[in-house]
């Protein structure tokens, strides 16, 4: 693999025109939700990209500030809202970090089985709207006939299908049920009888020996595809140290060769949660990958959407070894949380790995139920700032290639 | 590495005049740093090999205030606003927690938002942060390449995470409340 490539503004576009500033958004269909880039171009190339935020913003810190930790989570789900149960959590572990609640060992599995889910779903949604933007719309039918199984299941577990609120501080609102109806839309794709009872566990089991050969044809559809690979490998490159200094954590940060998950490397509190599990952690470039396309290039936009293909398949692995460990597991799903609990004058930050990055939060408390302040630090925000230092000097429709590969969720950054 | 190898490290290099002390009774325990050698002692931490604090994870700002006539009796803190920093080694797997105490106006002056050096020269994101703590809490970064609201609309009046704001009772004809 090598790591150079031709710098674009070089090529046979020597014919210099007038200056235009051009808008995208806030309501371009590939921005993904309200995000406004001010693009100042010369013909076809753009030579600068200020990225315009906060059409989204909600107030959710100030909002924060004036609710107890419980209130507050679901103000969490409207963050990054496909990936809802990875805020969740990032926000539950946060409090128990600071009132030292230690959850119970079957919480610990319903909450990482759950989150994993999310991931796939959340990976398979990003992937789909990626191909979108490349303009390849089929990807995306799949992608959403997929994701639309995980929220059938998660409709079954706590009755919401986007802004679930499941996780909460000790645990999980609800116990996984023990027999559901078979969910319609699976036994639609797998020829079973639908509404035959069976155990959620199992449900999943199903869908996951449904969806795991399915990878594979994504992979033909998109990921090894020549028009993809055309506008994806060798574009958007973006080096280790300037992924670092520009804060880029999650598939970004992984997919510029460092190898950072906060799943491994992260907080005792978050990482016992994975303890036992078998899994492996995709960076670029791929030592167990043999055919790499030539055109790819360490840190561009290929290897970015590369690692969320094969994390797919790692949180294939790991809900599977959850699932087989849910009914062994001890305890319950929760240990009660007082919503009038105090917060100790205290204060502390927590990072886990979310789909997107590395999703912070940082709660001060004084004493009363409200903390004093309720910071959400925004994984996305931090991949979107490095927006403008990759969009120097590329064509015009490159620009959606780049920013669609970040895989950006506004409602997180605006929050 | 250990917080008091750290917190000595940082004291050897600057002395106590700027590292000004090392709280260990939270959960994340934090160095406190004078305000003005921020950008020193974030270019240090950040370049030493054996601390070598490449991501900055989170910049933000904290108002310390209590409004709540009732309350103010139990409030643990004085009033003011501080600046935190919390730094990741990639290389090391540590994390370190960096704090700046200002006051809440600059010279007592109602209005006059308190500053502070920038380090967005030394951690890029740290634009962005800057950006966002000047547009929600007010506080002022001295030095920084482009210092305007990014979340709240560029003529937006006041800065919403202080604990005195007053929501505006209209905004360009919309009522506020």
């Amino acid at each position: 693999m090598t790591t150079q490539t031709q710098d674009p503004r070089v090529i046979e576009f020597d014919v210099r025109t007038d200056e235009m500033l051009v808008n995208m958004g806030p309501q371009h269909p590939s921005t993904h939700g309200v995000l406004r880039l001010l693009l100042r171009t010369d013909g076809e190339i753009v030579y600068e990209v200020t990225p315009h935020i906060g059409y989204l913003h909600r107030c959710a810190e100030k909002v924060g500030e004036n609710l107890s930790g419980p209130q507050w989570i679901p103000y969490t789900d409207r963050m990054d809202y496909l990936a809802g149960m990875n805020m969740n959590l990032g926000m539950a572990l946060t409090f128990e970090k600071l009132l030292g609640i230690d959850v119970p060992e079957k919480a610990m599995v319903v909450r990482m089985v759950i989150c994993e889910l999310n991931r796939i779903a959340s990976h398979l949604l990003g992937m789909g709207a990626y191909g979108l933007d490349l303009g390849s719309f089929t990807p995306f039918l799949y992608a959403i006939r997929e994701r639309e199984i995980i929220l059938d299941l998660f409709e079954e577990v706590c009755g919401a299908r986007l802004t679930y609120s499941y996780l909460t501080i000790g645990g999980a609102t609800h116990d996984f049920p023990q027999m559901i109806p078979f969910p319609p839309g699976l036994a639609a794709l797998t020829g079973q009888e639908p509404d035959q009872p069976i155990s959620w566990a199992d449900a999943v089991r199903h869908f996951l020996n449904w969806l795991e050969p399915r990878i594979v044809e994504y992979h033909t559809l998109l990921t090894r595809n020549a028009i993809f690979i055309k506008r994806t490998a060798g574009l958007g490159i973006l080096s280790p140290e300037m992924a670092i200094s520009y804060g880029c954590t999650g598939p970004v940060l992984r997919g510029s060769g460092v190898d950072l998950d906060l799943r491994r490397d992260g907080e005792p509190i978050y990482t016992r949660m994975y303890d036992g599990y078998d899994f492996d952690i995709p960076v670029a470039p791929f030592q167990k990958e043999e055919h790499l396309p030539d055109q790819v290039v360490l840190g561009d936009n290929w290897c970015r959407f590369y690692v969320r293909m094969i994390e797919v398949c790692e949180s294939i692995r790991l809900v599977r070894q959850g699932l087989d460990r849910y009914p062994h597991s001890e305890g319950s799903h929760k240990i009660p949380f007082r919503m009038t609990t105090k917060l100790p004058v205290d204060e502390c930050y927590l990072e886990t790995e979310a789909p997107r990055g590395n999703m912070g939060f940082y709660i001060v408390g004084d004493g009363q139920v409200e903390p004093l302040r309720a910071r959400a630090k925004s994984s996305c925000f931090c991949n979107l700032s490095v927006t403008s230092a990759l969009c120097e000097g590329v064509l015009l429709a490159d620009v959606p290639s780049i920013v669609g590969s970040l895989d950006i969720m506004m409602g997180e950054i605006d929050r | 590495m250990n917080i008091d190898y750290i917190y000595q490290l940082l004291t050897s290099q600057f002395g106590e005049a700027v590292i000004l002390a090392l709280h260990t009774q939270t959960k994340d325990p934090w160095i406190e740093v004078a305000a003005g050698e921020i950008a020193r002692v974030g270019d240090y931490v950040e370049s030493e090999p054996t601390l070598s604090f490449d991501l900055l994870r989170n910049l933000t700002g904290v108002d310390y205030l209590e409004t709540n006539p009732k309350l103010m009796a139990k409030f643990p803190y004085e009033p003011h606003v501080e600046v935190v920093y919390h730094l990741y080694s990639i290389r090391h797997k540590h994390q370190l927690v960096l704090k700046a105490k200002l006051p809440r106006w600059h010279d007592e002056t109602p209005g006059r938002l308190p500053e502070i050096p920038t380090v967005s020269h030394i951690w890029n994101i740290a634009n962005w942060h800057e950006r966002e703590a000047f547009d929600l809490v007010g506080i002022n970064f001295i030095g920084h390449p482009d210092l305007v609201r990014i979340l709240c609309a560029e003529d937006w009046v006041g800065h919403p995470l202080r604990k005195d704001y007053q929501m505006p009772l209209e905004y360009h004809g919309i009522r506020g409340r």
